[in-house]
């Protein structure tokens, strides 16, 4: 690779790295890399520093802090995938991040940096608005705590804003046995990212379905929850007819994004095929 | 296994553990002291006049130490790189070749067309410079689809060949024939297809480096070369009118070519012109987006294909029409590939009494296309496997039965001749039954038509399909290419050097870029000579370690090169004799040679290889006028092609919800003659078939209208990853070749040249009850939704 030419500089402290970001405007913060390095070797970005923050202990960390987890920004895929209290707590986080890419991919991609770049068709931001967390941001002025409903604006556009540095992810730990979850995707073939990915996490009590998320990634600009869906399931029975009822409100959005891989049309169809297929897989 | 019988035996590579261990040397990994760096400027549009050139603000930055453009290099009188091959028109014209120049200086033909040479310290001040170089571009309109170009209207690529056609050409029976053939026939079954355009895409990106030494008048390129010595002779004699002898080609350690390292490169010719310019080494090593918009490209047909047969299924006759799409240029194999690699391949393993092929040579603002693993063959072999899955169904009869019934029966090549077929070809031997027997024996065919109804009836879409191929390889006899068009021969060198100790060096024009053959050719000398293949070392790649070579290509490297081989190791061990009965007084007739010493028959008097080598180079008690050392080289050229064949055999499963196709089985059981390392060929296997299962269900290399080429990535050119594809089933039958010493036929592309169409046909089976009858590859997720669902 043969990017323009940058600093780079390593920092220890979430504070270092703030107050470098308040230094240089156009620096850019590289954790794992896996959105930021192809870009500069494509020159589409071109940075004036790198702020690398993966060496960071106070962003490295999984932690049950009771009513949530916690999860700091530059934690890999990789150990999302695999840390005791993920795959005990939020089985639908450590099941996502197994999904990612490729082991590579996962030991050195983040959960912070996936959701700062804000890739319409990346996983994470689908899952953690199912799963409902919120994401802890840090800047000169202080800590922001921003839910996840809120966070994603755009393609590649999010309320971080400049000189802001996301510093960790809570996620509310869903009682177990009550709660059911999911994250199907279809893969584009080349990149492996998601075509259409479903993240679903709704209670279940009695067999009624109640405070249903159901949210996707790779259909729109940003990863967004349907109402119209979630409408659909709450209230009724977890059955084969109120997953089509459901399946059948998916991907009505317009907007829908269209590729050599998937126009609009086949996305919108397969936006219902994995809603379908993400609340089947809660039948077991 | 006696320690010396290796010929059949899978030994692990030589080769691996420099290899595995990320020891290999490629030509990036050279580093000549006060070497510079080259970064292209290149054409963003496909089609456009060069207006200006201003590369003032460029030379003025830090470490920018020179910058070429087409301007300078149309001053040096450098007309450009040559096709290697010439077809010319059906009329008599002659060929279209207008000059490939190394900068252009009047127009842009495609993107990545280079425009301009940056030389600086570094690769990233060579890079920075390259994007201060501000060229003037008046856009213009282009084409891109080979059909389009011919059509009056379209934009010319070249103004000297007008309606973009390079050749057009003809093979086989006469037309009218054909015509008034198909036209008797009781059942035509028709195809109109894009045999889609795919990138080679090598692991190791290209690379050269051009050093000139002022003070010998010398030059070395090292380059990521499949043929090192090609390349020097058309960069010597063709391109920049260089001496020879004064031109070291080296190829080192090259990561996979596929066809695209066979070709002459106009970054190699600048490389070494330049570098005598700045008296300075220049490396240039391509980037994958660089890979992706100047490697030449493979396939690229438009076609339209009609199969006859009368009232029983026989095939009656064949007719074929295509555009084959050739780039913005012709590149070194170009004009070959979709003509002589390609139309005297469409007898296939039937007895057609009746074909004849048409080709339309065509330029478009696109990428050079040329020899891609298979190169012409896999097109020929997708036609004709389409036509007879396609046929089977339309004619209600079984895909496997049509198939037995017009087999050609078998041959030999010893006993009974060669098979003449109606385009130009005389298969070497053939037994094509048992391969196609044995695929079905392996899929289980019997059961499966019922478990595929049982499937359809809980929602499961499985289909099979087949593929029945034949390929001509092991390229080539010079007389017959040179008489078909060949600007070179295709014969292959090989120098036996026993040193004084015994061991032996074995210098081989021959070029390894993954296939093995430190391993397979140093099996067949330790063999031959029963020394331990320890004792042996392959040399390649050279120009100046080796005399001469063709290179590595056309599967073409055991039986060309390794029977160049054996032809070698003959002449070692014919004057060896001499020594051995000189030195045991007794007559040569008298002795017999085995694990690596000379007997007299009869008694326990022995001699072994080393001592003989010793005394061929000690010769203080020696034959009278038999001159010291024990050193051959060989040239073999073959008499014919070689012929492999196979059957291959897909089962998919289509999910219809969403238009996703799954290879659940892929069944491969090829004869490619004798074996040498059976576990090399099941690995030249499994990579072909996954190249050719990529044709069918993943690549394309897609131009949108104004010839910008949409997928230069890998976020968007699919290729096939393991977990795509299942575990490959493979087995062999052997029919020996009969006209080259070790029997082999070569396999480097069956793989690739037999797959695709079974996948294809497998699709199209499974999807038989919504009424599809065929689709374009690749048999992506959308397209096969589409078409289940209007």
């Amino acid at each position: 690779m043969i990017p323009s030419s940058f600093e780079y500089m390593r920092v220890s402290t979430v504070a270092e790295a703030i107050d470098a970001l308040r230094h240089d405007t156009d620096a850019k913060v590289l954790a794992g890399g896996h959105s930021l390095i192809p870009a500069m070797k494509l020159r589409l970005s071109q940075p004036s520093k790198l702020i690398d923050i993966s060496r960071i202990p106070a962003l490295n960390f999984i932690r049950d802090r009771g009513k949530y987890i916690a999860i700091g920004a530059a934690t890999t895929h990789g150990t999302i995938a695999t840390h005791k209290t993920t795959v005990q707590k939020l089985p639908l986080l450590a099941h996502a991040a197994s999904m990612i890419g490729d082991v590579q991919v996962r030991n050195m991609g983040t959960i912070g940096g996936s959701i700062a770049h804000a890739d319409p068709a990346a996983d994470w931001p689908a899952v953690l608005l199912a799963a409902g967390a919120t994401i802890v941001v840090e800047g000169s002025t202080g800590v922001k705590k921003i839910p996840a409903s809120e966070f994603f604006v755009d393609f590649f556009t999010t309320q971080l804003g400049e000189g802001e540095l996301i510093t960790e992810i809570h996620v509310p730990e869903p009682t177990v046995g009550t709660y059911r979850q999911a994250y199907a995707k279809f893969v584009q073939p080349a990149s492996r990212f998601a075509i259409v990915g479903c993240a679903i996490q709704f209670e279940l009590k009695d067999g009624v379905i109640s405070n249903a998320h159901v949210a996707y990634n790779g259909v729109l600009a940003c990863a967004f929850r349907d109402a119209a869906v979630e409408s659909s399931l709450n209230g009724q029975p977890l059955t084969e007819a109120t997953i089509e009822n459901a399946a059948s409100k998916a991907g009505a959005g317009s907007n829908i994004l269209s590729d050599n891989f998937a126009s609009a049309p086949y996305r919108a169809h397969l936006t219902k095929i994995y809603t379908k297929r993400a609340l089947q897989s809660c039948l077991a | 296994m006696s320690n010396t019988n290796y010929i059949g035996q899978s030994p692990k590579r030589v080769e691996d553990k420099r290899f595995t261990t990320g020891n290999g040397r490629y030509t990036d990994d050279i580093v000549l002291p006060n070497m510079t760096f080259a970064h292209f400027v290149r054409s963003p549009h496909a089609h456009a006049k060069i207006v200006s050139v201003d590369t003032s603000e460029a030379l003025a930055m830090k470490g920018v130490v020179a910058i070429f453009t087409g301007q300078d290099m149309k001053k040096t009188g450098i007309v450009g790189v040559p096709a290697g091959w010439q077809v010319d028109f059906i009329n008599g014209d002659r060929m279209k070749e207008p000059p490939h120049a190394l900068l252009v200086w009047d127009k842009a033909r495609h993107v990545g067309d280079g425009v301009a040479m940056v030389i600086a310290e570094s690769r990233a001040a060579a890079r920075d410079a390259a994007e201060a170089v501000v060229v003037e571009y008046d856009v213009l309109p282009a084409v891109v689809n080979a059909a389009k170009a011919v059509h009056d209207n379209a934009p010319l690529v070249h103004d000297d060949a007008p309606n973009n056609k390079a050749f057009d050409w003809t093979l086989g029976n006469p037309i009218g024939e054909v015509d008034a053939a198909i036209a008797a026939c009781a059942h035509v079954t028709t195809l109109e297809f894009t045999n889609q355009r795919l990138s080679p895409n090598a692991m190791e990106p290209r690379c050269a480096i051009g050093n000139y030494d002022q003070y010998n008048e010398k030059y070395t390129l090292y380059t990521t070369s499949q043929n090192p010595h090609l390349t020097r002779l058309l960069m010597c004699a063709f391109v920049l009118g260089i001496p020879e002898h004064k031109v070291r080609v080296v190829a080192p350690d090259v990561g996979g070519g596929f066809g695209s390292k066979i070709f002459h490169y106009i970054e190699e010719a600048m490389v070494i012109w330049a570098s005598k310019q700045i008296n300075r080494p220049i490396k240039w090593t391509s980037t994958r987006t660089e890979a992706f918009l100047t490697d030449a490209h493979g396939r690229d047909h438009v076609t339209k294909a009609e199969m006859g047969f009368d009232k029983d299924g026989n095939v009656k006759a064949l007719r074929v029409n295509t555009f084959a799409n050739l780039g913005a240029y012709l590149s070194t194999f170009g004009p070959a590939v979709p003509t002589y690699l390609h139309g005297t391949l469409l007898q296939g393993l039937y007895t057609t009494p009746k074909i004849n092929v048409k080709v339309t040579g065509v330029f478009t603002h696109t990428t050079a296309v040329d020899a891609y693993r298979g190169a012409g063959r896999p097109e020929a072999t997708y036609l004709l496997e389409r036509l007879m899955d396609k046929a089977a169904l339309e004619m209600n009869r079984d895909p496997a039965a049509l198939r037995f019934q017009n087999f050609i029966p078998p041959f030999d090549g010893v006993t009974q001749p060669g098979y003449v077929t109606q385009v130009a070809l005389q298969y070497d031997s053939g037994n094509y039954g048992p391969v196609l027997e044995r695929g079905l024996e392996m899929v289980g065919y019997e059961n499966f038509r019922a478990e595929q109804a049982a499937a359809r009836k809980k929602g499961k879409y499985l289909g099979i399909g087949f593929s029945t191929y034949i390929e001509a390889c092991g390229i080539a006899p010079s007389a017959v290419v040179g008489a078909l068009g060949a600007r070179a021969g295709l014969y292959e060198s090989a120098q036996v050097r026993v040193q004084p100790t015994g061991k032996v060096s074995v210098y081989s024009g021959s070029h390894s870029h993954g296939q093995g053959h430190e391993t397979t050719f140093a099996q067949v000398v330790a063999d031959k000579l029963g020394i331990p293949m320890s004792d042996i070392e392959i040399v390649h790649g050279d120009s100046e370690a080796v005399a001469f070579g063709m290179g590595t290509y056309g599967s073409r490297s055991l039986a060309v090169g390794g029977s160049a081989i054996v032809k070698s190791i003959e002449k070692v061990l014919e004057k060896g004799a001499k020594i051995a009965a000189f030195k045991l007084e007794a007559a040569v007739e008298d002795l017999e040679y085995a694990n690596g010493k000379w007997t007299v028959k009869g008694t326990n008097k022995s001699i072994g290889f080393g001592d003989v080598a010793l005394t061929a180079y000690v010769p203080h008690h020696y034959p009278a006028g038999l001159e010291p050392g024990l050193d051959f080289s060989s040239f073999y050229d073959p008499a014919n092609f070689t012929y492999p064949f196979g059957c291959h055999i897909a089962i998919v499963e289509v999910d219809i919800e969403t238009g996703k196709v799954k290879l659940n089985r892929f069944i491969a059981v090829d004869d490619v003659g004798n074996v040498i390392n059976p576990m090399i060929v099941d690995g030249q296997i499994h990579g072909g078939l996954a190249q050719g299962i990529g044709q069918a269900m993943f690549e394309e290399v897609l131009y949108d209208d104004d010839g910008q080429l949409v997928n230069a990535s890998y976020m968007d050119y699919t290729m096939p990853r393991a977990d795509d594809l299942p575990m490959f089933e493979t087995d062999r039958t052997v029919t020996p070749c009969p006209h080259n010493p070790l029997g082999v036929k070569g396999a480097g592309e069956a793989g690739c040249i037999g797959s695709t169409p079974a996948v294809v046909n497998a699709v199209m089976d499974a999807l038989h009850p919504f009424g599809i009858k065929d689709l374009v590859m690749p048999m992506t997720p959308e397209r096969v939704w589409r078409a289940i669902h209007g």
